[in-house]
């Protein structure tokens, strides 16, 4: 079954402006998915309407088969949101915005006293679960959103740029949790501006420009259209001029630092062989940019070109 | 238990005690000013004024004056407990909360709308009880005076609601309260019998809805009424309806929520 089903979904503004030009969507149920997008792209717009937010000009849209024209209710209980802007009363105590959630889902209220222990626990805020929302610190206001959106423990989940401005540890905090709610079964569809995040976490992807869906299709097939990829080789000792290596781009950054472009053809083997060979030693190497970050540009480029 | 049901029953209890703690908590805003503003009345216009006023049909102008101030503060807070709740549930976007989940749109309009219902109906009989250090009332008509009160606030309530939605700032849940329900209410009864209006008037007085709650209260708190109980209870009811079906319209359109 399909977590999530969109057909032709478009949606104009009262300005005029088409922020989706009858999109197609479909997320497997288990599925982590990647919406990706640049600003305005029609992402939040997307979601707003698959959460009830935003109402839909035309098209279908379907959680777990229930219609959200004919079942919303059987729908909506089936989905967690994590929005992107803060969107909760600041007076409110933590453990009542918890509680009082899981409320508007029908789940009673000792159950709910359960969840909101479990979920402030998970998140690390429990020790505030006293206190009016307006004493957590910004990255303490986005783990109460996750752990609001888990509160009805949703099949899907869907989370608007969850890392936006966090700090690293956090971030990285919300990756694992994310993944081990994914292992759980919990269907997860996210949208960020980090597109390593995506990479990294990630199972299939779909790219939004300008209210149209321009990729669909697995991470890992969208990576391997790359046809090259910059690598950045730190080097043991300083060189002097940039070297020639036969069949590699290549260009200097500073004397210790070497960038080789390295096609789909060629092996890093190979390289090492030639660069050994001129006896320059590698002490360390990485990407120069994101994979997925080159794809996206290189994609929206091209659908920009072509439209 | 039947899932909707199971959603709507306790959507409605949670949004209920969510409203009802609001206002609670911050009963130095919501409870107090209105028990003091109508203590000033009671004294000024009861007792300081009304000494020198003639009697209205049997009873003294401060016992006159009681059902409509009365029902006077029943509606204005019923009214400004939805429009600022609402408001700033929209305001601060934590309507979304509500619009994600799958409680109803009619367990929405029910939560704010009971919610302002309880807060007008508590200040009322908070107001009752004050009136009783200046003067002395009897209860004519136990059930008119709750049905009336409990309809008029769930009038009230549902304009506050509506008002809100449409609101865009802070300004706009101000604007009717003070141009339309202040004059009609001070022009509905509270101080004045419509007796004393010219035959004209009158007949036109008797179209303003607060004047139909205003002077069905007093039948049931002194027996005496301008106008007929049946067409009172009709005209409320009436808006009753209007109102509610008025709300329920606009949130499942999304009017003021949704984009």
């Amino acid at each position: 079954m399909k977590a999530l089903s969109v057909n032709k979904l478009t949606k104009i503004y009262s300005n005029g402006i088409a922020a989706l030009k009858g999109i197609d969507l479909e997320v497997a149920e288990g599925d982590f998915f990647a919406l990706l997008g640049q600003n305005g792209a029609g992402k939040s717009t997307t979601i707003g309407i698959i959460c009830s937010l935003v109402n839909k000009t035309s098209g279908k849209v379907s959680i777990f088969g229930h219609d959200i024209d004919k079942q919303l209710t059987l729908a909506k209980s089936l989905i967690g949101a994590v929005p992107q802007e803060m969107n909760f009363s600041l007076f409110d105590k933590v453990a009542n915005i918890l509680i009082n959630q899981a409320g508007y889902y029908g789940i009673p209220k000792k159950i709910a006293i359960t969840r909101m222990e479990k979920y402030l626990h998970a998140m690390g805020i429990w020790e505030m679960h006293n206190q009016p929302a307006f004493k957590l610190s910004g990255g303490m206001k986005r783990r109460l959103m996750i752990a609001r959106a888990l509160m009805n423990e949703p099949r899907l989940l869907i989370l608007d740029e969850p890392t936006a401005g966090v700090d690293i540890e956090l971030r990285h905090g919300l990756w694992r949790l994310l993944t081990e709610l994914n292992q759980q079964g919990t269907s997860i569809i996210l949208t960020t501006h980090y597109l390593e995040e995506a990479e990294q976490l990630c199972k299939n992807v779909a790219i939004i420009d300008h209210g149209d869906i321009i990729e669909h299709a697995s991470m890992k097939s969208l990576i391997n259209r790359l046809d090259a990829q910059i690598m950045v080789f730190d080097l043991d000792k300083p060189l002097s001029s940039v070297p020639e290596i036969n069949g590699y781009k290549t260009s200097l950054i500073d004397k210790h630092t070497l960038e080789i472009e390295i096609s789909r053809s060629q092996s890093l083997n190979e390289l090492f062989n030639l660069l050994s060979q001129q006896g320059i030693n590698v002490s360390s190497m990485q990407h120069k940019t994101n994979r997925l970050e080159k794809l996206f540009i290189n994609l929206v480029t091209k659908n920009r070109k072509n439209s | 238990m039947n899932l909707h049901l199971q959603i709507a029953r306790i959507s409605l209890f949670t949004l209920l005690t969510r409203e009802v703690q609001r206002f609670m908590r911050i009963w130095t805003q919501t409870l107090l000013p209105p028990a003091i503003t109508m203590g000033l009345y009671f004294l000024i216009f009861g007792k300081f004024i009304g000494s020198q006023i003639r009697q209205i049909e049997g009873y003294s102008y401060i016992q006159y004056i009681v059902p409509g101030l009365v029902m006077m503060s029943i509606m204005t807070n019923a009214y400004s407990n939805t429009s600022s709740s609402f408001f700033l549930t929209k305001f601060n976007k934590s309507i979304e909360e509500m619009l994600v989940s799958p409680m109803p749109n009619l367990i929405i309009l029910l939560g704010f709308s009971l919610g302002g219902m309880i807060r007008g109906v508590l200040i009322g009989m908070i107001v009752m009880l004050i009136s009783l250090l200046f003067t002395s009332v009897t209860l004519q008509h136990l059930w008119i005076v709750i049905s009336m009160a409990i309809l008029s606030a769930m009038v009230f309530s549902l304009g506050g609601l509506i008002n809100a939605i449409y609101a865009k700032r802070f300004d706009d849940i101000s604007f009717i309260p003070t141009f339309l329900l202040t004059p009609l209410t001070y022009l509905g009864g509270v101080f004045f019998s419509i007796q004393q209006l010219s035959p004209g008037w009158r007949k036109v007085a008797a179209f303003n809805p607060i004047l139909a709650m205003v002077d069905t209260f007093r039948y049931g708190v002194l027996g005496i009424s301008d106008l007929s109980i049946t067409w009172g209870f009709t005209l409320v009811s009436l808006m009753f309806i209007v109102l509610f079906v008025w709300g329920w319209w606009l949130l499942q359109k999304g009017v003021g929520v949704k984009v």
